[in-house]
């Protein structure tokens, strides 16, 4: 072959070595031990953890999704090593390399491959998406979600009806610059500052803006969606675990986006039933000044707007919730 | 009449050169910078006193001034002053004298290259491709240089989470316009140096296509820089690049200025794609057939293709949002029957493409430089042509991947996913030529070779982390967070820019007749591609952990990470600061003068004198062989450039017959 006859670094008696069995060797042995590394080392840690359901199935892929990739990237790392080490240039040879133009039989197995791996990624990505304890993903999935949780099939009225532990909590997240309050319509409609999941109970959040495009990200419950003015998008996450929440906004939403954030907590059935009873009562001179509960709200309705964020605690000047003069600690 | 002066200018391939700008009177009573300039502010001036005029209250209609101002100041006045502003720039550039001109019937004077005229040619309004290219690459350094200081900006708010060197305020504008200059400028920072100069090169043409187009493309660049820059004395824009309403509804006058100048670009990139695209379609010389084409040309070609059906997506994006928040129309406002999915849909559908803009001049460059440095022809020359057309064509397929989270249809998101994760097929393709061309090579490491190993480096870390983000369920965790920044990063300042820079050093020596400093380029590669994975790589982790985009303020326990990352910045800062004294110091002050063919390339644009005459090819080259033949015993030469009397007319005439046969 012209390849090989034209090859002068090897040497007359010297054979040519399997360069490609050599590159198999250390790529299967890498990607081997990385894969056992992120499977059973790196795989617990991985974020965003397992206190909840969604986080978990979001752990869960991006572990899966480790596994495959390293073994990819590991082999074009190598025959990238591997090449520039072996094929360097020597000083003094100022010959051309082999014309080597293609080969059809590595073009179409690479080609093959990607494909494969590609459409193996899909069909366990869309499965995670609908099925298993992730399914939603945790994601805004918008007023018509595809994903139910079991008691998610109820009628409105019912899911709105008095709390019980056997359906979903509802809890509507109202984005606003720059502060998330927690309505809980289940517990008279009540409104508060403070996000609080029962444990073991599906938790259903209705996600709306009042002004400009947020992002709801309660991180460890796995939950990401859009709060968009006058849309209710809808995502699902069931927490597992006892634990704290740390809740950020997103999506760029103004001067302070980088000052919304605030925190809750996963409680226990009872510790939740007695928080909320107690929030109930505690907030049910706010409640009565509040527009009815509805999926999505237009600020300019709500007349008393001024005495709700008072009496919730959000005060501050020129409607927002921080001086306008810019401290250096809102 | 106008027709006559017409006759001579054909646009067949090499036909007679366009004609142009006039040569005669004193430099400053020429059309230049400085005439435009003057244009540009009697034009602002009118424009902002005839919004204002419009808008004073009259007896009939007592609150005009109040509905068409929608904040603190009259978004109507500012918008039309720089509506006016850009038609005094291009009048004082003299972008539309020949026009009047030939409307006038009068003769063009002077032949549009530009032989000579000194460094003053570089401030006019010009026809010479060559003269275009070098604009553009001193344009795009500066801008990029200014966005990346505001990048330092950014890094040096986030050293502490606490303390702060900047407010809110000033913090999000200086994230929004270093994204906004960054994305929107740098589309061309690979097609108008390189497209412009080189692809007439490299098909064997004389001219580009529409030369009045291209250096018109150009012209607007400085526009709309520097309406953007004038989007912080107007007290600046705080919704990043994305411009997502109602925040950009709502916002201060600055949303103004990203508004006209992020549209002003859209118009730009069309007319420089139409003209890359019809050059490299129609005036290809003889024998440069279609799988005789550089790959650099594909991928320019590729480029182009996405520009010119995307940008126009764009301008009419950030045009409908002027409308939003100066004549009150209600796109975007969802309790005035707008939707903000539209803007959002309308925003990614040129969004997503644009990314592969800007990912494909890389794939070109590296693909074009590979086998010059390997010595050996391209591995699988048609798979690189069709992952690069299979890339242009994906790109317009996957854009509700930035959705996932929005509340849009859910049903779509499978879809999408799918999209997403083909594209990463063809993406495949380049890794595979790359690792082919590699295989048994005899691998040359100068500095422009470097960057383009470093090129494929750091596009496997981007383009890996991508696949992550197809996926919904690992999407819900990253989307919006610093996985994102790190991921697109990899990509385009890792792979668009790393091979900007191998682009830098390999083509220099044939675009200005001077080579770049080695040693220095050496010490500039290794600190660039060191501190740039130093600070891009934690941020990987620093998203996975939690950190949102855009924040001012983050966890006390990132700081360590954020702290690292910031310092890596500014050693990265640093090291394009050793790539700006390299150009000064090798294009000014040393001058090393390099005339012919450094790097022994087969590339056609090597085969004629560095830089290259003023029409490019004395005749017009008749192509006889591909541009990576190299260690191919016997093969001819790329091309001859001085074919034997009749053999170009034969080959015209021939294919004259053809299409009148078709």
């Amino acid at each position: 072959m012209a390849a090989e006859t034209s090859a002068p670094a090897t040497g007359a008696g010297e054979r040519e070595p399997n360069h490609g069995m050599r590159i198999f060797i250390i790529w299967l042995v890498l990607a081997l031990a990385s894969d056992l590394l992120i499977w059973f080392v790196l795989g617990p840690h991985l974020p965003p953890g397992d206190l909840a359901s969604a986080a978990n199935g979001q752990q869960f892929d991006i572990k899966v999704m480790s596994a495959m990739a390293a073994p990819v990237m590991v082999f074009v790392l190598i025959q990238f090593i591997y090449s520039l080490i072996v094929w360097r240039h020597r000083e003094g040879d100022e010959e051309d390399g082999p014309p080597i133009h293609g080969n059809t039989r590595v073009q179409v197995t690479w080609i093959t491959l990607t494909t494969v791996i590609v459409l193996c990624l899909f069909g366990f990505g869309t499965y995670e998406l609908v099925n298993g304890p992730g399914a939603g993903a945790g994601s805004g999935e918008g007023p018509s979600p595809i994903v139910n949780p079991p008691g998610a099939e109820l009628t409105v009225a019912q899911q709105m009806a008095p709390y019980s532990a056997s359906k979903p909590l509802v809890i509507q997240v109202i984005a606003q610059q720059w502060r998330f309050t927690y309505r809980y319509p289940q517990f008279g409609g009540f409104e508060t500052t403070y996000l609080a999941v029962p444990q073991n109970q599906w938790v259903e959040f209705d996600v709306t803006s009042i002004d400009v495009i947020h992002d709801f990200w309660a991180y460890q419950l796995g939950v990401k969606a859009d709060a968009d003015p006058g849309v209710n998008n809808v995502a699902y996450t069931k927490p597992l675990q006892l634990g704290s929440i740390t809740v950020r906004c997103d999506e760029l939403c103004g001067l302070w986006h980088g000052a919304m954030y605030d925190y809750g907590s996963v409680m226990t059935q009872s510790a939740f039933q007695s928080w909320a009873t107690a929030s109930q009562a505690h907030f049910a001179d706010v409640t009565k000044m509040l527009p009815p509960y509805a999926t999505t709200y237009d600020p300019t309705e709500i007349k008393q707007l001024g005495t709700v964020l008072v009496k919730l605690g959000l005060t501050g000047a020129g409607g927002g919730y921080y001086p306008p003069n810019d401290p250096s600690q809102p | 009449m106008a027709i006559e002066t017409e006759a001579g200018t054909t646009q067949r391939p090499g036909g007679p050169d366009p004609v142009g700008t006039p040569g005669a009177g004193a430099w400053w009573a020429r059309p230049a910078l400085h005439t435009g300039v003057i244009g540009a502010i009697i034009g602002y001036a009118f424009g902002h006193w005839l919004g204002n005029y419009w808008a004073v209250p009259t007896a009939n209609s007592p609150a005009a001034y109040q509905q068409i101002g929608t904040s603190d100041g009259n978004d109507f006045a500012i918008v039309l002053g720089y509506t006016f502003m850009l038609v005094g720039w291009l009048i004082g550039l003299g972008v539309f004298n020949d026009l009047v001109k030939l409307m006038l019937g009068k003769r063009l004077p002077q032949n549009g290259h530009e032989a000579n005229g000194g460094v003053a040619k570089y401030f006019r309004f010009t026809l010479d491709h060559k003269v275009v290219g070098i604009q553009y690459l001193i344009g795009m350094i500066i801008y990029f240089c200014t966005a990346g200081l505001l990048a330092m900006g950014i890094r040096t708010e986030l050293l502490s989470p606490v303390h702060h060197v900047f407010s809110s305020s000033v913090y999000v504008e200086i994230v929004g316009e270093h994204g906004t200059m960054m994305m929107m400028l740098m589309t061309s920072v690979i097609l108008g140096p390189f497209g412009n100069y080189l692809i007439p090169l490299m098909i064997g043409s004389k001219r580009v296509a529409f030369p009045r187009i291209e250096a018109l493309s150009f012209w607007l660049t400085p526009a709309a820089f520097l309406v953007l820059l004038s989007a912080l004395p107007l007290g600046g824009f705080h919704f990043g690049w994305t411009g997502y309403p109602t925040l950009s509804v709502q916002d201060t006058s600055g949303a103004d200025a990203y508004a006209f100048a992020f549209g002003l670009m859209g118009i730009s990139m069309i007319l420089a794609s139409f003209n890359i695209l019809v050059t490299v379609i129609c005036y290809r010389a003889p024998g440069m057939r279609w799988g005789r084409l550089p790959m650099f040309v594909w991928g320019i070609l590729g480029t182009g293709t996405m520009m010119a059906l995307a940008a126009p997506i764009l301008s009419g994006g950030m045009y409908m949002l002027l409308l939003d928040r100066t004549a009150q129309t209600a796109f975007f406002t969802d309790n005035l029957g707008g939707s903000t999915y539209l803007y959002e849909d309308l925003f990614w559908f040129f969004g997503h493409p644009e990314v592969y803009i800007l990912a494909l001049p890389g794939f070109a460059i590296v693909s074009e430089l590979l086998p010059v440095f390997t010595r050996k022809p391209l591995f699988g020359y048609k798979v690189a042509s069709a992952g690069m057309i299979g890339v242009t064509l994906l790109s317009f397929f996957v854009w509700q991947h930035h959705l996932f989270d929005s509340g849009i249809d859910p049903d779509m998101r499978p879809l999408y996913m799918l999209t997403t994760e083909l594209i990463s097929i063809p993406t495949g393709f380049i890794f595979l030529v790359g690792m082919g061309t590699l295989w048994k090579a005899k691998i040359r490491f100068t500095v422009p070779m470097l960057f383009c190993l470093a090129f494929y480096f750091n596009f496997l870390i981007g383009g890996i982390s991508g696949v992550y983000l197809s996926d919904v369920p690992a999407d819900t965790t990253e989307h919006g967070s610093f996985f994102v920044m790190a991921h697109f990063h990899y990509t385009i300042m890792g792979g668009l820019i790393f091979a900007f820079m191998g682009g830098c050093y390999y083509w220099l020596p044939k675009m200005m007749g001077i080579s770049l400093n080695e040693k220095l380029g050496r010490v500039h590669f290794w600190l660039m591609f060191i501190a740039f994975n130093s600070t891009f790589l934690p941020l990987f982790a620093v998203g996975l952990a939690g950190q949102p985009r855009r924040v001012f303020e983050y966890a006390r326990n990132l700081t360590t990470l954020n702290d690292w990352v910031s310092i890596s910045s500014f050693f990265l800062g640093v090291s394009i600061l050793i790539f700006i004294i390299n150009f000064v110091w090798s294009t000014v002050v040393v001058r090393n003068r390099e005339t012919g063919n450094p790097w022994k390339s087969r590339g056609l644009e090597w085969q004629v004198s560095s830089p290259p005459p003023a029409d490019n090819f004395e005749t017009v080259p008749v192509v006889l062989s591909g541009p990576y033949e190299y260690g191919v015993k016997d093969a001819p030469p790329v091309a001859d450039l001085n074919p034997p009397v009749g053999v170009l007319a034969a080959g015209l005439s021939e294919s004259e017959t053809a299409r009148a046969e078709a």
